[in-house]
């Protein structure tokens, strides 16, 4: 342990999110009025706020699918929306809907995303695999259940092994078994810089590094995880 | 962009393999018109203008009901969100859809251009069929180019089975215009006449212009 707090290089890698003054309107709505904050690369940064508080607009944004109006945002070192071009294929989105077309398999639709972002086929069996997917690969997605959805949603959104993760709630429709399934692409243990959006205070802070808190768009909390409370994440929401 | 616009195009055609939306309608869409015509009309025979008329009216209106379906599962399914995090050119959307719905008039065409003889044609069209293919193709294009981009801005709009036919039919004034008076001497009485140069060289550059236009901005319609 002392060894590596030695062993600080002498450039720290660079932020992997760096957002000043980020402000994003929707007619007269603020959805997200002047969000700073600095995620270091391969931490995990969990965003907590009531519906309507700007979490998935802040994923978007940082997905390149919705463009800053105000402020700045630095994403991998890619300035947006200026260099969104140069982001794309490097972040892995999981919402509430799975994007992936209804009437095809789920091998399928992971053949198409393969197509888009140049991934090898063999690639596809892998994920297939992680998430014990493979018997089910040729079934249409509106013939799975929400869980499964969810399972193949993972495999798109990993299929490029991209190393930002946008999870706005990942484990909403996902039981025990399969959260533990997908812990190891989508969990701490994938290595990879995330943004989880979350209703859960307890779970998120559990696997937190620095623990945001929105609140009609503006930044309520913004702290080191270790220094909050399940206290602090709840008064979010009274 | 060639391997993109491949991918989209496949994946678009499985789609239709499997739901069967678009070219199904069409086609029962076109079958239907003509048989009202024939009733309509009260003719047992229609040719020339008259016949070049109901022919495009009748695929224009046919096109429409593809137009509606074309970005529906993109819109709905989350398409455009998977397709705009993947690092490609965003303009292959544009030139598969467009390609995609070219297809799928000509697969209905393989149906409706035949019953239109059976039903309402006088003349026999076999002599000319390479100049008609070559008028359907061109208008096809126009159709398509046109389509696809207004279906594009549509899409994204609360009434867009509205919008969509509202803009799109006026700006494909010309193209029916055209393809209609280079159709009419094809399908005249007595014989067809010669191909009109001057209106497939207005469809032809008509195709031109919409494609470069919508090349050229369809990557903004995309933005947020």
């Amino acid at each position: 342990m002392t060894a590596a707090i030695n062993s600080i290089p002498a450039h720290p890698p660079p932020a992997a999110i760096v957002l000043e003054d980020l402000t994003r309107v929707f007619g007269e709505r603020i959805a997200l009025d002047e969000v700073s904050l600095t995620v270091e690369a391969g931490t995990t940064l969990v965003v907590f706020g009531p519906n309507g508080a700007g979490k998935s607009t802040l994923l978007r944004i940082l997905a390149t699918l919705l463009r800053p109006q105000l402020g700045t945002a630095r994403v991998l070192g890619h300035e947006l929306p200026r260099e969104g071009w140069a982001l794309r294929g490097k972040v892995g989105l999981l919402t509430h809907e799975p994007l992936l077309y209804r009437d095809l398999s789920v091998r399928e639709n992971l053949r198409f995303h393969a197509r888009l972002h140049g991934v090898a086929a063999g690639r596809i069996d892998e994920v297939l695999a992680a998430t014990k997917l493979t018997d089910r690969a040729g079934d249409p997605i509106r013939a799975l259940s929400r869980g499964l959805a969810q399972r193949a949603a993972v495999c798109r959104a990993i299929l490029h092994d991209p190393p930002l993760l946008l999870l706005d709630e990942p484990r909403a429709n996902l039981d025990p078994a399969s959260v533990e399934l997908v812990e190891p692409l989508i969990g701490r243990a994938s290595g990879r810089t995330r943004v989880i959006t979350s209703h859960d205070p307890r779970g998120g802070l559990a696997e937190a590094d620095v623990a945001l808190g929105l609140r009609g768009g503006r930044v309520e909390l913004l702290r080191d995880a270790r220094e909050v409370t399940v206290e602090d994440v709840g008064a979010l929401y009274g | 962009m060639r391997s993109t616009v491949a991918a989209i195009l496949r994946k678009d055609l499985r789609l239709e393999l499997r739901t069967f939306e678009a070219i199904p309608s069409m086609t029962l869409f076109s079958l239907t018109t003509f048989v009202l015509f024939h009733f309509g009309l009260n003719e047992t025979s229609v040719e020339g203008d008259l016949a070049a008329g109901v022919l495009w009216v009748t695929l224009l209106f046919a096109a429409i009901l593809g137009l509606n379906r074309l970005f529906v599962a993109e819109e709905e399914q989350g398409g455009f969100d998977g397709f705009l995090l993947a690092p490609v050119d965003r303009t292959a959307m544009f030139v598969a859809k467009a390609t995609g719905l070219f297809l799928f008039l000509a697969l209905v065409e393989l149906v409706a251009v035949p019953a239109f003889t059976i039903l309402l044609l006088g003349p026999s069209p076999w002599a000319i069929l390479p100049e008609l293919i070559l008028v359907l193709a061109l208008g096809n294009a126009g159709i398509a180019v046109v389509g696809t981009l207004v279906a594009g801005i549509a899409v994204r709009t609360r009434a867009r089975d509205l919008i969509g036919p509202l803009i799109t039919l006026p700006l494909l004034v010309p193209v029916i215009l055209a393809a209609s008076q280079a159709t009419a001497p094809l399908l005249a009485e007595g014989g067809a006449q010669a191909l009109p140069g001057r209106w497939v060289a207005v469809l032809g550059i008509y195709d031109l212009i919409f494609g470069l236009v919508a090349y050229g901005v369809f990557d903004f319609l995309l933005e947020d």
